[in-house]
């Protein structure tokens, strides 16, 4: 699956973390930034919730930018969620 | 009491605040309400029921109850919150602006259909009805009493005060007559009642005066918007060391009266019969002391 569209999810605030997401043009592949203040310690585990997330959501061609600020493994997983339902136009609840 | 807990304070926290909630369980709150209503911006719903979601389902709050608002069925948003939010079964769900016994109907149709798509039961999640509304206040009994599975109402001051066209004033004259008849609705009905939320968390004296006013007055706990008012609230609700050890004592000749067949007797010239047992028995409850079914209780 490809984002259709860009989209973002998340703040800037101390135990969150902001994705941004744009598509990429097809075969493309995986484009992923992560900026994070705690980068050294918990990079690693970050970079694999992300993947496997991406993974499970089956999403190629995509630039993601994820800015973190000690976000806990729950709240990654819930603002990429966000994020990737966004740009797939899969939102539910949401103002039309 | 349907069933007995302590439900103090209960504080609100904002679902789109991953930091708050991620700490709910630590502040010493009775209760945490995990809010995807009036705390969220309207284009952050979304975002705030999946991170309500993960966030129930991973992290520790330890011994504190937790609640979730979610938004009205009225609203683009009540239907999703109710499908994230009923398969975690919190300990309950409060249902915001309920005006009549066909608005609870309407709900729990849905919350049972879907727990029934999980195979959940149907009487472990509560519901939590909040009056804010002067068409509420005037329903609130049939509200209250109707339904097995709601085992507390609030109130929503705020709210309520902007439906009535009146201004919230700190003696909460306007908003009297509405508390007093939803707590004797939530006491016919058996169940907690919670008073509103005190907005100015600088004023720790009102919050004083106001917890205190609403204990008299029959208030099982209050709504807290800052952790700050916690410790207040309990000290007020926390029966005194004096009123402790009178429980006790009744609780004890009650004992021994009832296994000697006298049903009612005098403690200090005072008549001793069930509502004043009940009532000192909610106080033993209220400070976590539990008598041991022995005939041979202690003197203290």
């Amino acid at each position: 699956m490809r984002p259709k569209t860009t989209s973002q999810a998340g703040t800037f605030e101390s135990s969150d973390v902001i994705f941004l997401i744009e598509p990429l043009p097809q075969d493309s592949g995986r484009k992923i930034e992560l900026f994070s203040t705690v980068l050294h310690q918990y990079g690693e585990s970050f970079n694999k919730i992300v993947v496997e997330m991406l993974d499970q959501y089956e999403i190629t061609d995509i630039h993601l930018i994820a800015r973190d600020k000690g976000a806990l493994e729950p709240t990654i997983k819930a603002r990429l969620e966000t994020a990737l339902r966004r740009s797939l136009v899969m939102e539910e609840g949401i103002l039309v | 009491m349907k069933n007995f807990k302590k439900r103090r304070t209960m504080l609100y926290i904002p679902g789109n605040n991953p930091a708050m909630i991620q700490q709910g369980g630590i502040y010493g709150a009775d209760s945490v309400l995990l809010d995807l209503e009036d705390s969220v911006a309207l284009n952050q719903k979304d975002s705030a029921r999946i991170l309500v979601r993960n966030m129930i389902k991973a992290i520790d709050f330890y011994d504190t109850e937790v609640c979730v608002r979610i938004n009205h069925l009225s609203t683009p948003f009540g239907m999703a919150d109710l499908k994230e939010i009923v398969p975690l079964q919190p300990s309950a769900i409060r249902y915001p602006k309920t005006e009549s016994a066909e608005d609870i109907v309407k709900l729990l149709q849905i919350i049972e259909t879907i727990e029934d798509q999980h195979g959940l039961p149907h009487n472990q999640m509560t519901i939590h009805a909040m009056i804010e509304t002067a068409m509420g206040v005037q329903n609130v009994f049939e509200i209250a009493s109707k339904f097995q599975r709601i085992d507390a109402i609030t109130v929503g001051g705020q709210d309520l005060t902007s439906d009535m066209n009146i201004i919230y004033t700190p003696d909460g004259a306007g908003i009297d007559f509405a508390r007093k008849r939803i707590v004797m609705a939530a006491k016919a009905s058996h169940i907690d009642i919670l008073d509103t939320i005190f907005p100015d968390v600088n004023d720790e004296e009102g919050l004083r005066k106001e917890t205190e006013y609403a204990k008299k007055i029959g208030f099982t706990g209050k709504a807290v918007i800052n952790p700050r008012q916690i410790d207040i609230i309990h000290e007020v609700f926390a029966p005194t060391e004096e009123e402790i050890r009178k429980a006790y004592r009744i609780v004890k000749e009650f004992r021994t009266n009832t296994a000697a067949g006298i049903g009612v007797f005098a403690i200090d010239g005072k008549m001793i019969d069930a509502p004043v047992v009940h009532r000192a028995e909610y106080i033993l409850k209220l400070a976590n002391i539990e008598i041991p079914a022995s005939d041979s209780l202690p003197d203290y």
